[in-house]
């Protein structure tokens, strides 16, 4: 795939289906507080998402809504982190601070990407994105230094999710051209600033961070290979979509 | 969403406890009301006033949240971005209306945690269209447009209650539903006047939804007693019926203007400008209000397993700092 193909999807495919997974906790937050931030932060990746289809759009490649709601797993790019389900608050909000401290540090790389159509979203994202970062520091170290019933699921939660969150750094066929043409600096550039980054978090609460080197990173999101649970997530988006292909709804 | 779920099941002796009011704070108290002032928290109230205001806005969170669950469910199978992302902002405002509504009742003296183990131990109601069931993307789009259009005759009637509070959280929600109401609107047009799926699914959704909607604003005043005090005091500003025709007479105009059927042979307008329907179901509406409808057990379910999931969160909240296993700086 052509590299600047090849990385918008990427981009894009993450923000939707980790959007989508997110509104799933309309009604089911531990306090209300969070049923709002949740969906605000699953709004602001749709939004993302959309805008990231449009430049592929523009790219030639078919419409947003062509592009999201009919094609099924192996033609996904995201990540394995995104799809898996919500599972419980620790690991929902464990996930969203991995991700997205990772999504900021590469929108604010991107906002220099050498494709100028894609630097342009990339300013605009990395501003949302700031709030959703200082609100998973809030939360994670605000339950990462309370009770130890909630030290030890968060603790629990981080070393689930560390191989996977390490498999959203995955490269694919395309990546020396990336990195070469100027579009991104490249996922392992961007993996040491996030380790600095989320490791400057985690200092300020009782949670440990494990080495690294020793975990095993979860990968092939980026080359069409998904858990389980990514094909049903998309059958359910697509539910009503697909009941009429001609029907403008 | 809603108001007005039960307010007409005031216990029978409803002036019961008036008689042990100073008469003097009562009567000043009745004073201000009819001159159009606000009640304020700190300000003086029959107990009367502040169980039935109190349970009123508790209601009304509640159907918030629990009718946030309907909708909530059509989110991740919302056909397209726009549909996608509109669904997730309006449900999100209705989940927003609880939050509001629940500050507003607390300022009564009740917790919102006294208010939701209320609510998942089926001691408090809320509005019973809740309790059926929405199997299509259709019927998600009829509670946007109709039930949100009900809720806002009552709240735009409530927001000149007696209340401050409760008036202030009604402004700001009903600008709000102002949104939902074009956007259900417009999701039910768009299927109204689409290809034949569409116009098929969401005809049958309305004719579905119909009986629960005409019983939204409640029973007939001739049935209900005791909201004489409730209207003095202006806790209820609108009488059941009086909401119900002003619905029907802003509302069923623009159903038949895009084609759509209601599924009452006696529906129309009266050259005097009543509205003359069948009586809904009233015996159904109270076994279905008072457990037995078919999401009751659902709706509960699903608000429990949230509250009991997220309560180690809240423990950690009450707890802050409760350990610094390293200092923070
Ligand atoms: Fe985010
Ligand atoms: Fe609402
Ligand atoms: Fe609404």
């Amino acid at each position: 795939m052509n590299p600047t193909l090849d990385l918008l999807y990427r981009l894009a495919d993450d923000q939707l289906i980790l959007g989508h997974r997110n509104s799933e906790w309309n009604g089911l937050g531990p306090i209300l507080e969070e049923d709002i931030a949740f969906s605000s932060m699953a709004q602001d990746k749709l939004g993302h998402a959309l805008q990231l289809y449009t430049l592929l759009h523009e790219l030639g490649e078919a419409e947003p809504d062509t592009v999201a709601f009919t094609r099924n797993a192996p033609q996904f790019h995201c990540c394995q982190l995104t799809e898996l389900p919500i599972g419980e608050y620790d690991f929902s909000l464990i996930r969203h601070f991995l991700f997205d401290h990772a999504e900021l540090l590469r929108f604010e790389a991107l906002a220099g990407s050498s494709y100028e159509p894609l630097a342009q979203v990339a300013r605009k994202v990395k501003g949302e994105l700031k709030y959703h970062v200082l609100h998973a520091n809030t939360w994670v170290k605000r339950l990462g230094s309370a009770t130890e019933e909630a030290i030890g699921r968060m603790q629990a939660a981080l070393e689930f999710t560390l191989p996977y969150a390490l498999g959203i750094f995955e490269t694919t066929d395309a990546e020396p051209d990336i990195i070469r043409s100027g579009l991104f600096i490249g996922e392992a550039e961007l993996q040491a600033r996030w380790e600095a980054s989320i490791g400057k978090v985690l200092a300020q609460t009782a949670l440990t961070l494990p080495d690294l080197r020793t975990l095993t990173p979860v990968g092939g999101g980026r080359r069409g290979q998904h858990t389980e649970y990514l094909q049903p997530l998309l059958d359910e988006m697509a539910e009503v979509f697909r009941l009429d292909p001609t029907a403008d709804w | 969403m809603y108001g007005s779920a039960s307010t007409h099941d005031i216990p029978a002796k409803a002036t019961t406890g008036l008689e042990n009011e100073d008469p003097i704070l009562l009567a000043e108290f009745e004073a201000r009301i009819a001159r159009g002032e606000k009640i304020e928290p700190t300000d003086w109230m029959p107990q009367l006033y502040r169980k039935q205001l109190t349970r009123m806005i508790e209601q009304h969170a509640h159907s918030e949240i629990i009718g946030s669950l309907p909708e909530g469910t059509w989110i991740t199978r919302a056909p397209g971005f726009r549909r996608k992302m509109a669904q997730m902002a309006k449900v999100q405002d209705e989940v927003g209306h609880a939050q509001l509504l629940y500050s507003a009742a607390e300022t009564l003296g009740k917790t919102r945690e006294q208010m939701l183990s209320d609510l998942v131990n089926g001691k408090s109601k809320y509005s019973n269209v809740f309790n059926y069931p929405t199997p299509t993307w259709a019927d998600s789009n009829v509670i946007s447009w109709l039930i949100d259009a009900g809720a806002i005759v009552n709240q735009m009637a409530n927001a000149k209650g007696s209340y401050g509070p409760y008036c202030r959280a009604l402004d700001r929600i009903c600008a709000e539903e102002a949104f939902h109401l074009k956007y259900g609107h417009d999701a039910v047009v768009h299927m109204a006047t689409g290809t034949p799926v569409q116009r098929k699914m969401m005809q049958e959704a309305l004719n579905r939804w119909w009986p629960a909607i005409m019983t939204f604003f409640g029973p007939s005043d001739k049935m209900s007693v005791h909201t004489e005090i409730l209207m003095r005091w202006k806790v209820k500003m609108a009488t059941n019926d009086a909401c119900r025709q002003q619905f029907l007479d802003m509302y069923v105009p623009k159903i038949w203007e895009i084609g759509l059927t209601l599924p009452d042979a006696n529906l129309r307008k009266n050259e005097d400008g009543v509205w003359e329907f069948t009586e809904p179901d009233w015996e159904d509406f109270k076994r279905v209000i008072n457990g037995d409808g078919p999401c009751n057990a659902e709706r509960i379910a699903v608000r429990r397993a949230a509250e009991e999931n997220g309560a180690w969160v809240r423990r950690a909240l009450l707890q802050p700092q409760a350990r610094y296993v390293r200092p923070l700086a």
